[in-house]
């Protein structure tokens, strides 16, 4: 924890009515904006009036209680799910009706909780589906083997490495997928999303597995990934060490509700928050 | 080079060496006139059936996608060839054999791709087993439909019917429903066989080492991951299940025209398990694979034809002890470390020459 600089130290100012932004993020244009975002699974509310804004380049924490609805979130935001209230603007864009594939090319990038790695192919095969709409060329190209398809294919190669770089996984380049280490799963996850070279990555629990000390390097690169990339990153962590030390904006979510939005400082010290983890204090003992 | 990469190059020099390997090698027999009659009444259904099974690994082993009707596709092709062959001979008067075959099979090519667009539209924008179902049907629709279609030829035009009595006055049939395709001049030769496979080979290898090969497996691998990498799913399935359809539709044309009659019953759901027993035995993913499982398979009944009545029997059997040893952990192990020290004598003979 002590070489790792607090970056939740950065002064927020508001943005909208209630939206807030890291102060250098003011002038640009937010990456993200939710507006009363919502929805029903049969009558259930699983997410409800739900709204966030995020920066150009904040990092941003989504936290809750288990069930709280911070997935569902991801998978609104996302497009897995079509939300039956509100909207989910990505760069301005609004992204009512849009399928996951578009949602992914206005600039959105994920990790799963559950690691959605492609388990038989290689690592670098991995790291280079997410650089499909990047560097292209198309199927009959493929198959004439065409002066174009040297090129791209080495194009693609060069930046996969490069891109393995950032968790110093090129050796693992030829490994299989699925036959690697849990935690090495969810950092060529990360690498995967970073590939599509996204505007917003979304991390869900990205620490889940991890040991204090894998844990506290992952904080640095998010740190790094972000200063690197100038992206804006969304997280959805139980490891309130990571949460706190990384996230410049937190977001309490409980059973499908915001309850509190703020800095790092504020959340700790926020009595509703307190009580979503730990329960309601008893009043007087009568 | 890396180790993915020059295991990728072996793997392909190796399919390539075998195939033409056992080009050289039967041409050579049949020079000779060393090879037995039964064997070079083979070789033509021998490639079909090769190609049958590579482009059916295509639709379930690279693209993870179940697919029941492979032998319509087939017939689709066989009549197209029958069709457009027997069309150019008697309304074009095209006698050149080889132009004949290969337009035919370019044909039946195109027509089995777009049957198989029209199937894959609808059904692969879902996601489960509904691609196994509706091939399954199509399969037995087609063998339905070809079985009371009835094509002729007069006056240099095609005339298509689903009634016998409307043809015209002085018609040569080509398709003459339930007796299928008749009167077509076999003019399949080994020769364009090899070549089929070698384009199927080619196609299907260098379409798995792509970008669009890469996005193929990915939906395979993981459906969700793959839309939220921005890869369209529904249209890398497409692409396979197209192609794999085409290259069914020219073996079948390639099929169709190596005798005198089509018949729909040779187009049975059976012939399709049957090509599924060759991708299964060979290995899904697995192209080399399918190669020799399709020949052996093919070669073997022939040859205990004494046998041959409990041959779907066996099929069944070893379809399902296959399925047991290769998913059973123990068995693996002892394969693998018994495949390992060959591996090892290979990369050290590999790293030595690349060192001296």
């Amino acid at each position: 924890m002590s070489q790792v600089k607090r970056r939740a130290n950065v002064k927020m100012v508001p943005l909208q009515s209630d939206a807030i932004v890291p102060e250098r993020d003011i002038d640009k244009a937010p990456v993200l904006e939710a507006r009363h975002l919502g929805i029903e699974f049969g009558g259930l509310k699983a997410v409800d009036d739900f709204n966030l804004t995020i920066g150009r380049t904040e990092i941003a924490g989504l936290i809750g209680p288990n069930g709280a609805g911070k997935t569902t979130v991801f998978n609104l935001i996302t497009k897995v799910y079509e939300p039956t209230m509100g909207a989910v603007l990505i760069n301005g864009h609004d992204t009512k009706g849009l399928s996951i594939v578009q949602a992914s090319k206005l600039g959105i990038a994920r990790t799963f909780q559950n690691i959605r790695l492609f388990d038989q192919m290689t690592v670098e095969e991995n790291v280079r589906i997410g650089l499909h709409n990047q560097i292209k060329y198309d199927m009959a190209t493929g198959i004439l083997r065409l002066p174009r398809y040297w090129k791209q294919e080495k194009r693609q190669h060069e930046k996969a490495l490069e891109l393995l770089h950032i968790f110093d996984m090129e050796k693992l380049a030829d490994e299989t997928a699925g036959s690697l280490p849990y935690g090495v799963q969810r950092r060529l996850e990360i690498v995967r999303a970073l590939a599509t070279n996204p505007s917003l990555l979304l991390l869900d629990e990205p620490a889940a597995g991890m040991n204090p000390h894998e844990t506290e390097e992952l904080m640095e690169n998010i740190a790094k990934i972000r200063d690197q990339f100038q992206i804006a990153i969304l997280l959805i962590e139980h490891d309130m060490s990571l949460v706190m030390g990384v996230c410049e904006g937190i977001c309490v979510l409980n059973f499908g509700k915001v309850i509190a939005k703020g800095t790092a400082d504020e959340i700790q010290a926020n009595p509703v928050v307190i009580e979503a983890y730990l329960g309601k204090k008893k009043e007087a003992q009568a | 080079m890396t180790k993915a990469k020059r295991n990728r190059l072996i793997y392909n020099i190796v399919t390539f060496a075998l195939v033409i390997g056992a080009f050289l090698l039967l041409q050579s027999m049949i020079a000779n006139k060393s090879i037995t009659r039964s064997l070079k009444g083979q070789l033509v259904p021998i490639c079909c059936w090769v190609v049958m099974a590579v482009s059916l690994n295509l639709v379930i082993g690279i693209s993870g996608e179940l697919s029941l009707g492979h032998a319509g596709f087939m017939s689709v092709g066989a009549y197209t060839g029958a069709v457009i062959s027997g069309w150019l001979l008697n309304a074009h008067g095209v006698d050149n054999t080889t132009l004949r075959l290969v337009l035919a099979i370019v044909a039946g090519g195109m027509a089995a791709g777009v049957m198989g667009a029209l199937i894959g539209i609808p059904v692969l924008r879902l996601r489960g087993d509904y691609l196994a179902i509706v091939t399954l049907a199509f399969g037995e629709i087609i063998r339905n439909l070809v079985n009371v279609l009835y094509v002729g030829v007069a006056d240099g035009r095609l005339t298509f019917s689903f009634l016998n009595k409307s043809m015209p006055e002085g018609v040569t049939m080509l398709v003459d429903g339930a007796k299928g395709a008749v009167k077509i001049k076999p003019i399949s030769t080994f020769t364009a066989g090899f070549v089929l496979i070698l384009i199927t080979l080619i196609v299907v290898l260098n379409l798995v080492n792509s970008r669009a090969g890469r996005a193929i497996k990915a939906t395979r691998d993981n459906r969700i991951a793959a839309e939220s990498m921005g890869v369209p799913v529904t249209k890398y399935k497409m692409m396979a299940f197209v192609t794999a359809a085409a290259l069914a539709g020219m073996a079948g044309a390639l099929y169709g025209l190596n005798s005198s009659t089509v018949v729909p019953t040779q187009f049975t759901f059976n012939q399709s398990i049957n090509v599924l027993v060759f991708v299964v035995l060979g290995g899904l993913g697995n192209v080399l694979g399918s190669v020799i499982s399709a020949t052996l398979l093919t070669v073997l009944p022939e040859m205990l034809r004494a046998f041959s009545d409990y041959r779907m029997l066996v099929y069944a059997v070893v379809l399902i002890l296959v399925m047991i040893f290769t998913n059973n952990p123990l068995i693996r192990s002892v394969l693998s470390s018994a495949v390992a020290p060959i591996k090892r004598a290979l990369r050290g003979k590999k790293q030595g020459g690349e060192t001296a």
